[in-house]
């Protein structure tokens, strides 16, 4: 299952470090028991250390992305579109994997799988032992929806203030994390479901 | 974007209650247009954007609770009501429950918030708790249990012994029905009126991803144009059966306890598990797991079908995956699976190992032949040479694929006992891996060197990583000179390398360029000097350069892992190689210098461990230091050696040192030393650190408290040093503080072989003197003696007319 899904910025590689990566928007399915500590955790410190948590992901996947844009040595610019028009080919974005030691963030030794989309960087957060082949298409599938129906490639709109939207994805798609077997005419019903309650 | 992150931030307390109570008040009104979804849209925002918490009016908060519950509201707002109250939480100003009354999406949405309470007050059994009733309380075909079965999923993941018995077996039983009994008939149009004809409204059959009509039970590579709810719940029943098989138990994960597992493995192989008409009457638990078997078959044959869309195409592949780990927890949890499950798996295999695009199957399925290994009678050790030989040699440049495979060692470490050698020698091919994704790789391979590393190959491999920025540029020569019909090129674009590419392909070189390609330890090293100055164009290449950086990380935990199995002929070698190499690495910029750092320091290590192979070596470390030319660019080593040969070469760690090694020593150093001061940078030689002098120093004064006929040339050298150290000329040689150094100590040192018996017990302690104790007690350490005794000669001498 997955532990969390969340999308950050992506700084072009070999531009100045201006600012820091951000985290646009995140979601924890359930939460990480709080260790067996005889101090009583404040509620705030577990929220404090949740949201740290997902930045320090964020953060990892934003170098990974980096390093593997320069290694390919694509252009930097290769980042933005040209047009809103243009289909971004979602199977050629930069992706990859890595594993997260146990305490290092999380808990649990976890596995996060990511893409890289224009400036956004997308991230499942899952446990240890999941069907990778499985979260990288659930992954690839959100990011086409969010794309499509965020219309993030039009330069002017921003996710940011248009959350319900993205909880209406995932609460059809990743239903509490869970990843879902759907094949193509699945998905298709599905989209319009989440059309219909959501109109542009 | 930025300016609504940056007020979110910034909103004062004061601020945030206005807007708060003009939420309440919207709320409260129950108006349920745009007003109150920008406005919600907003809050959000507020709360999601700071890691600290921020502090809403009660009165919102209860608000947003009850519109949770509101029968008639727009899915969007209580979509963003659930949103805000996960983002605050944990929070202990809450007071969510679990109410029966409302239907399945609200309930999920409920969940959704008390899961993120972290279980401080036993929400997921509240939650797992309710999910059941409501399970229970409906029809078998409600509408809505879609929305309350991922909860249970995530509940018995959070929580596995959550369930009782009996509540599993229940569960355990909807299962089996929406897993085997979905109808096969496609779901009617929602928008069938009344008017429109029969025939028009006749739901078509489901059909195979292509396109043939189903043949068999429903599954989710089943298709159809609109689908009824219990096709639903088969999705996501099998969606979730793995993790309800494993942590559904009551007794936790789902394996078998039984004390010699193997064999009963053994006996149940001859027998035939029950047809299914027979298995209806199995127990719920044991019928699911006949019906999850009946499933993953269904699966493996559906996928051998052409789909005709790309998607299911991938979820075909996703499906074999999952269905090899399902098959796998199975025969965990009942042996008797096994029989036939390895007739299917087999077959499969066999389709699999020629199918490139499948490629990333063959390792759940490596795992499962692992797994069942001697009652499988598979012949598991072609599995590895397959999976070994070719894949990482020809998908190396697949991210996904790297990273699963390295997990893949990595995690059946404990399984491989009679195919560690397979492993090991296999080391070349993982190597590709690492060179062309160190960054995500690299920690991995730290954490799988030590199961590689084995005194046979240990030379081979310390060479392999030392040379691993080659193999990366030789990679990506290769992915060039034979370009694949992918869709963008595979190697860096934006550099060209034509001389490399040439140099590639020349007859001349090919040996060479073999050897680094080869994909197993070949147990001869060879000198891949030439290629170096071949491939040295390509040392800008970016990830040529990402690799460079790794290597240092990776000889860290190559020597910490090859000292646990090196016996002391072993070390020998690598300490030779070890100084061997340092003149003879891959020019990528700064790459020397750090594996110089590296090495000196393994050196060193090495020394410590077995202090004897300074006397055992000392006929090639005299060579070493006879052949340092161009002695400031290896600064670091050769300090290092310097310093070991002080410490190392006397009787008290070997008796066979003599005399006369120590003196043919003490006669290098001093040429070395005397080589040092002509030292003058320039613009290709970086300065000599001052370190380099003072090393030397104290060794030869060391050596000369061990073979005493040796002190007046020692002290001769040593005021020669001091003098020069005090002349303007060395300005240009050493820094202010260098030259200080180095005066002080040849003071030091000076005084110190004045007294030869206190040198000789300060620069060549016995082993006693050697342990901590000696040292943690102040009056013994050496810094402080040295100090001391210089103060006494100084306070004599002054005492002392002239």
């Amino acid at each position: 299952m997955v532990h969390a899904f969340l999308i950050h910025t992506l700084r072009a590689p070999n531009t100045e470090d201006t600012g820091l990566c951000r985290v646009l928007y995140s979601c924890v399915f359930g939460a990480e028991k709080s260790p067996d500590d005889p101090r009583p955790h404040g509620a705030e410190r577990d929220r404090l250390l949740r949201k740290e948590q997902i930045l320090a992901v964020a953060r990892q996947v934003e170098s990974m992305c980096r390093l593997q844009q320069q290694a390919s040595g694509r252009p930097p610019m290769d980042l933005q579109p040209q047009s809103s028009d243009e289909q971004v080919p979602l199977h050629e974005a930069p992706r990859g994997a890595f594993r997260l030691a146990a305490e290092n963030p999380f808990q649990e030794p976890r596995t996060v799988v990511w893409l890289g989309v224009l400036s956004l960087g997308f991230a499942l957060v899952l446990d240890a032992h999941e069907n990778l082949l499985l979260a990288e298409g659930t992954l690839r599938l959100l990011t086409r929806l969010l794309l499509d129906h965020l219309r993030l490639l039009a330069p002017s709109t921003s996710l940011l203030l248009r959350a319900d939207r993205i909880e209406g994805i995932l609460t059809r798609f990743l239903p509490h994390g869970q990843l879902l077997f759907l094949n193509d005419q699945f998905v298709q019903v599905l989209e319009k479901e989440f059309s219909a309650a959501w109109p542009r | 974007g930025w300016s609504a992150v940056a007020q979110s931030q910034e909103i004062q307390d004061e601020e945030l209650k206005k807007f708060c109570s003009r939420i309440s008040k919207l709320l409260q009104a129950e108006d349920l247009g745009p007003d109150t979804l920008d406005s919600l849209q907003r809050l959000f925002l507020i709360v999601s954007a700071t890691k600290y918490s921020r502090r809403l009016e009660k009165t919102c908060v209860d608000l947003l609770q009850a519109t949770l519950g509101l029968s008639a509201c727009p899915e969007q707002l209580q979509v963003l009501c659930a949103a805000i109250l996960r983002e605050m939480s944990p929070s202990d100003s809450l007071s969510l429950a679990w109410d029966h009354t409302q239907n399945s999406r609200q309930l999920s949405l409920v969940a959704s918030v008390l899961l993120a309470q972290g279980d401080r007050n036993e929400e997921v059994r509240a939650v797992g708790q309710g999910v059941l009733r409501a399970l229970e309380s409906r029809q078998p075909e409600g509408p809505s249990l879609r929305h309350l079965l991922p909860v249970m999923a995530k509940v018995v993941v959070l929580s596995p012994g959550t369930l009782q018995e009996d509540q599993a077996t229940l569960l355990s039983k909807r299962l089996v029905d929406w897993l085997r009994y979905a109808s096969l008939q496609q779901g009617l149009p929602h928008s069938g009126s009344f008017f429109s004809t029969p025939r028009a409204r006749q739901p078509g059959p489901i059909t195979e991803v292509d396109g043939a009509v189903a043949t068999d039970f429903f599954t989710v590579l089943s298709t159809g144009h609109r689908f009824t709810e219990d096709q639903w719940l088969n999705v996501q029943a099998f969606s979730m059966l793995r993790a309800w098989l494993l942590h559904s138990g009551p007794e936790g994960p789902g394996t078998l306890d039984t004390d010699d597992r193997s064999e009963q493995e053994g006996s149940t192989l001859s027998v035939i598990s029950a047809t299914s008409s027979a298995s209806r009457l199995l127990p719920p638990r044991e019928r699911l797991r006949e019906v999850a078997f009946e499933y993953c078959q269904r699966l493996i044959e559906q996928s051998n079908r052409r789909a005709l869309r790309k998607g299911d195409s991938d979820l075909q592949k996703a499906c074999l995956v999952e269905a090899v780990l399902v098959l796998d927890v199975l025969c965990r949890q009942d042996p008797s699976f096994l029989y036939r499950s390895l007739s299917c798996l087999k077959a499969l295999h066999g389709r699999v190992r020629v199918d490139p695009a499948s490629v990333r199957v063959l390792l759940p399925l490596a795992h499962f032949f692992l797994s069942h290994g001697e009652a499988a009678a598979v012949d598991s050790e072609a599995v590895y040479q397959h999976l070994f030989t070719r894949i990482p040699a020809e998908q190396f440049h697949s991210p996904m694929l790297a990273f699963e495979f390295i997990q893949f060692c990595r995690d059946n470490l404990h399984l491989f006992s009679g195919h560690l050698s397979t492993l090991r020698l296999s080391f070349p091919n993982l190597f590709k891996f690492l060179a062309w994704n160190s960054p995500p790789l690299t920690s991995e391979f730290v954490a799988l060197l030590p199961a590689l590393v084995d005194a046979g190959t240990a030379q081979e491999m310390l060479h392999a990583l030392l040379d691993l920025p080659c193999l990366t540029a030789v990679l990506d020569l290769q992915l060039r000179s034979a370009p694949a019909a992918s869709e963008r090129p595979l190697w860096d674009t934006s550099l060209r390398a034509p001389s490399c590419l040439e140099a590639f392909r020349d007859p001349q070189f090919q040996a060479l360029f073999q050897y680094l390609l080869r994909p197993k330890a070949s147990g001869a090293t060879e000198r891949l000097a030439p290629l170096h100055q071949l491939l040295q164009p390509m040392a800008g290449c970016a990830r040529v350069a990402q690799c460079a950086q790794a290597v240092p990380t990776l000889l860290q935990a190559f020597f910490s892992a090859v000292t646990q199995v090196a016996d002391g002929s072993l070390i020998n070698q690598l300490a030779l190689l070890l100084l061997g190499r340092s003149d003879s690495l891959y020019p990528a910029p700064g790459y020397t210098a750090r594996v110089h750092s590296v090495l000196s320091s393994q050196f060193l290590a090495l020394c410590t461990l077995k202090p004897s192979l300074v006397v055992e070596l000392a006929r090639d470390l005299l060579e070493f230091l006879g052949s340092v030319n161009g002695l400031c660019s290896r600064a670091s080593l050769v300090t290092s050696v310097v310093w070991a040969i002080g410490e190392y070469l006397s009787v008290t760690y070997d008796r066979r040192c003599t005399v006369e090694q120590i003196n043919k020593f003490f006669e290098a150093l001093e040429a070395l030393l005397f080589e040092v001061t002509q030292c003058r940078p320039s613009a290709d030689l970086p300065r000599c650190p001052p370190q380099v002098v003072t090393v030397l120093m104290t060794t030869l004064t060391k050596l000369a408290s061990r073979s005493q006929d040796l002190i007046p040339r020692a002290s001769l050298l040593l005021s020669k040093m001091r003098t020069l150290a005090q002349s303007p000329a060395t300005s240009s040689t050493h820094s202010k503080e260098g030259a200080e150094a180095i005066r002080t100590r040849a003071t030091e040192l000076l005084t110190l072989l004045k007294m030869p018996s206190v040198a000789q017990f300060v620069l060549t302690p016995s082993t006693e003197v050697c342990s901590p104790r000696y040292h943690r007690d102040a009056n013994t350490a050496l810094p402080l003696a040295l100090r001391t005794v210089s103060r006494l000669v100084e306070r004599e001498a002054g005492l002392l007319p002239g």
